[in-house]
C-alpha cells in the first residue's frame, strides 16, 4: 500500500507541478476563506478544525507511515498546553512565569516532543496491537494524574486565563489573525508530514512498519526511527497543543481526558490515514457534525452521531473520507472498478 | 498457569503444590509480622489499622479488578481482539444488575441477570461483528472502540449521570472482626480490626471464578478446544472443531464476565458513568503487566494493580496513580510481554 508514498523521490524539477496544481487550489481557498467567513466561521468552523487537525496529523504520522496507533497524542498536546500555562502567563496566581512566546512556544514544543519521544521508548518496547493499549493506559494514567496533583496541574480546576500573544501590533486572538495563525502553523506541519513521508527518514519509517524483520536484518535501527518518529509527531502535536491553548485560554485535565484521547483517533480514522490531508477532512467534517449535531440529534446525543459515523467508516471504508473518494471517483468517471488499483486493506501489522 | 500452557496431568503438579505452599508460608510470615508490629513501624505506615485496611482494601479490589480482566484477557487471548469497549459491558451489567435487583428485590437474581444479559450481548457483538472482521487487529479494535463510545452516550441517556448503588442483601451486609489487633484498650481487652464482609465475598468470589476458569480451561473439552485455538486456529479449523462456535463461546463468556463483575462491583462501589472508562484502563494495565491471554497473569496484574492503587492511595494521595503507571513501565522494560505473557 505504500506505492503512493514511495513513488518518485521529488528530483529537481518545476516547484509548481511538484508541489501539484489542487495543492495550490486549496490553499489559495483557504487563504481566502476569511474573506467570506463570518466570525463564528472563522474561528469556531475554521481555526478549531485547523487545530484538530493538526492534532489528528501527529497522531497521522505516527499509524499512517509507523503503524503505531497512539491514544497518547492528546498527552502531548496537553503537555505542552501545561507548559503554556505554567511557563507562560494565567490569572489563576498559580506560577505564570510570564515567559515571552518566542521562547515558551519553542520550550513547549520541545517539551513535547520529549515527553512523546518517551512514550514512544515505552510503547515500542511491545508491537502492534499493544501500541494503542499502552498510549491508551499512558493517556488515562495522565489525565487522573493531572487530576490528582495540585502542586504542578492545579488539579480538577487547572488553568485558565492563559492569553495568545500581543506582537506586531496584532492580537493574535482575534478571528483572522487566530485563522492565520492556525492555518500557516497547519500548513507547516501538512509540508513537514509531506516532505518526511519522502524523506529518507520516512521511506525507512515505511518500511519498518512493512516489515520490520527485514529492516533490521538490512542494518537500520527500528527502535530508534520509531522513537524518531515519535518525537515528530510529538512536535507536531506540541504546535496544536499550543494553539488549542491559546484558542481555548485555559487548560484542564478535561482538556486531556479519554473522550478526548478518543476524538483524536476518531478525527484520523474518518478522514483517512494514507495522506496528510486526510486528518484535516476528518477534522473539518466532525468539527461540522459537532457544531450542527444539534440541528439533526440535539446537543446531548452527539456522541452516538459521531460513533455511528465512525463505526460505518471503519466498515465500509478503512481508509477513511479518503478512501471513499477513491471508491467513489472510478463510478464518477463511468468506469469500472476493477480498472483502479485496489484502495482498501488498512495496514494491520 | 498460562492459557498456552499444557498441563494434562491430573491433579496438581509439583510445581504448583510448591507454589501455593509458599504462598501460604508467605501469608503466615505477613500475619506474624502485622501481629507483632513494633512502635517504630508506626512512624512509616501511619498506623497499623491503616496500614491493615490498605492492604485488605486493595487485596479485595483486586478480586474485582481480576473479574473484570480475565474476561478481557480470555477474549485476547484467543481472538487477538482488544475488546475496548470491556468497560462498557461492565458499566451496562451494572446497570441491570441495579435494575433487576431494585425491581425484583433479589440481589442474586441481580447478578444472574448481569452475567446471562452480557454473555447474551457478546454473543451477538461476536457473530455480527467481529467475525466480519477477522483477522483484522486494528479494524477490529477500532470498532470496538466506536461502540464503546455510542454505548457510554447511550447509557447516559437512559439512566443519566446519577450515581446508583446496587442493594446488597442483609446477609452479606454489615463487618466482620478480622483476627488482627489494632490496639489494645486500658483494661486489657483488645480491639480487632472490622472489615465489611462484602469485600471479603467479592474476594472470594474472585478466586472460586477464578479456579473455575482454570478447570474450565484446563479439564474440560472446550478449554481444550480454546487452549488449541490460542496455539494455532487453523490447525484447530482443520481437525474439524467449529472455531466459531469456540470463538463465541469465549466471547459470551468474557463479556458475561464483565457483566457480573459490574453487578459486583456495583454493589461494593458505585455505579455511575465513566465507571467505563476507568474499569477498561484497569483492565489494560492488568492485562498489560500480568501478559495478555493469561489467566494467572491476570491474577497476578490485578493483585500488583489493586495493591499499589490503595497502599497509593493512603501513602501518596497525589501521586497514587503514578505507582501503578510505574509498575506498567518497569514490567514493560523488563518483560515487555508481560510477567505470563508469551513471546508472540
Amino acid at each position: 500500500m505504500s506505492e503512493a508514498a514511495l513513488e518518485r523521490p521529488a528530483a529537481g524539477r518545476n516547484i509548481l507541478s511538484d508541489i501539484g496544481v489542487r495543492q495550490v487550489l486549496l490553499a489559495l481557498a483557504l487563504l481566502l476563506y476569511p474573506a467570506v467567513a463570518s466570525d463564528f466561521f472563522l474561528t469556531q468552523i475554521g481555526a478549531y478544525s485547523l487545530i484538530w487537525g493538526v492534532l489528528a496529523l501527529s497522531l497521522m504520522l505516527l499509524a499512517g507511515y509507523g503503524g503505531m496507533v497512539s491514544l497518547a497524542q492528546i498527552t502531548t498536546a496537553g503537555v505542552a498546553a501545561y507548559v503554556v500555562a505554567i511557563f507562560g502567563t494565567n490569572n489563576m496566581n498559580i506560577y505564570g512565569f510570564g515567559w515571552p512566546w518566542w521562547v515558551l512556544v519553542p520550550f513547549a514544543v520541545t517539551v513535547a516532543a520529549i515527553v512523546s519521544a518517551v512514550i514512544g521508548a515505552i510503547s515500542v518496547r511491545t508491537e502492534g496491537i499493544y501500541t494503542i493499549m499502552i498510549t491508551l493506559a499512558i493517556a488515562a494514567a495522565f489525565f487522573y494524574f493531572a487530576q490528582q496533583n495540585y502542586a504542578l496541574f492545579n488539579g480538577h480546576s487547572g488553568f485558565a486565563g492563559i492569553p495568545a500573544p500581543h506582537f506586531w501590533g496584532v492580537n493574535w486572538r482575534d478571528p483572522v489573525p487566530f485563522y492565520y495563525l492556525c492555518l500557516f502553523v497547519a500548513a507547516l506541519c501538512y509540508a513537514a508530514v509531506l516532505y518526511c513521508s519522502r524523506s529518507t527518514f520516512g521511506l525507512a519509517l515505511q518500511a519498518t512498519r512493512d516489515n520490520p524483520r527485514r529492516m533490521r536484518a538490512l542494518g537500520f535501527h527500528v527502535v530508534a526511527h520509531k522513537v524518531a518518529a515519535y518525537g515528530l509527531s510529538g512536535i507536531i502535536a506540541g504546535f496544536g497543543g499550543v494553539l488549542a491553548v491559546w484558542f481555548n485560554g485555559r487548560i484542564s485535565p478535561g482538556t486531556v481526558d479519554f473522550g478526548q484521547a478518543i476524538d483524536v483517533l476518531v478525527i484520523a480514522i474518518i478522514g483517512g490515514l494514507r495522506h496528510p490531508i486526510g486528518p484535516f477532512i476528518g477534522a473539518v467534517f466532525v468539527v461540522l457534525i459537532q457544531t450542527f449535531a444539534i440541528d439533526i440529534v440535539g446537543a446531548e446525543r452527539y456522541n452516538t452521531l459521531i460513533g455511528l459515523v465512525f463505526l460505518v467508516i471503519v466498515f465500509v471504508s478503512p481508509d477513511g473520507l479518503l478512501g471513499l473518494w477513491q471508491q467513489i471517483k472510478p463510478h464518477l468517471a463511468q468506469k469500472s472498478l476493477r480498472s483502479m488499483p485496489s484502495g482498501g486493506n488498512g495496514k494491520s501489522n | 498457569m498460562s492459557l498456552t500452557e499444557q498441563s494434562a496431568s491430573p491433579g496438581i503438579t509439583r510445581r504448583q503444590a510448591w507454589a501455593i505452599f509458599w504462598l501460604l508460608a508467605a501469608g503466615v510470615l505477613a500475619w506474624m509480622f502485622i501481629a507483632v508490629w513494633p512502635h517504630w513501624l508506626n512512624d512509616i505506615l501511619i498506623s497499623k489499622k491503616a496500614f491493615v485496611s490498605s492492604i485488605f482494601n486493595g487485596i479485595t479490589l483486586a478480586g474485582l479488578y481480576f473479574l473484570v480482566a480475565s474476561g478481557f484477557t480470555l477474549v485476547f487471548g484467543l481472538m487477538r481482539n482488544v475488546n475496548l469497549a470491556h468497560g462498557s459491558l461492565y458499566l451496562l451489567g451494572a446497570y441491570i444488575g441495579y435494575e433487576v435487583t431494585s425491581r425484583t428485590g433479589y440481589w442474586l437474581l441481580g447478578v444472574a441477570a448481569g452475567f446471562l444479559v452480557l454473555a447474551a450481548i457478546g454473543l451477538l457483538m461476536q457473530v455480527f461483528v467481529f467475525r466480519r472482521l477477522e483477522g483484522d487487529e486494528l479494524r477490529q479494535t477500532l470498532v470496538t472502540l466506536g461502540i464503546s463510545i455510542v454505548a457510554a452516550d447511550l447509557m447516559l441517556a437512559v439512566w443519566t449521570g446519577n450515581t446508583y448503588q446496587i442493594g446488597v442483601p442483609h446477609w452479606l451486609d454489615g463487618a466482620i472482626r478480622l483476627p488482627i489487633v489494632s490496639a489494645v484498650r486500658s483494661n486489657g481487652s483488645a480491639v480487632y480490626i472490622m472489615y465489611p464482609f462484602y469485600r471479603l465475598v467479592v474476594l472470594a468470589v474472585a478466586i472460586i471464578i477464578g479456579v473455575g476458569l482454570w478447570l474450565m480451561l484446563n479439564r474440560t473439552r472446550v478449554g481444550m478446544m480454546i487452549r488449541a485455538g490460542v496455539d494455532d486456529r487453523a490447525m484447530l479449523s482443520a481437525s474439524g472443531v467449529n472455531v466459531h462456535a469456540v470463538f463465541a463461546i469465549v466471547f459470551a463468556i468474557g463479556a458475561g464476565l464483565a457483566g457480573f463483575a459490574g453487578v459486583v462491583g456495583g454493589s461494593a462501589l458505585s455505579v455511575a458513568p465513566g465507571e467505563d472508562v476507568r474499569y477498561l484502563l484497569a483492565s489494560l494495565v492488568v492485562v498489560i503487566v500480568g501478559g495478555m491471554g493469561s489467566i494467572t497473569g491476570a491474577a497476578i496484574g490485578a493483585l500488583l494493580v489493586g495493591l499499589a492503587e490503595q497502599i497509593g492511595l493512603v501513602y501518596f494521595p497525589t501521586y497514587g496513580i503514578v505507582l501503578t503507571f510505574v509498575i506498567m513501565v518497569v514490567t514493560l522494560a523488563i518483560r515487555p510481554q508481560g510477567i505470563m505473557g508469551k513471546v508472540q
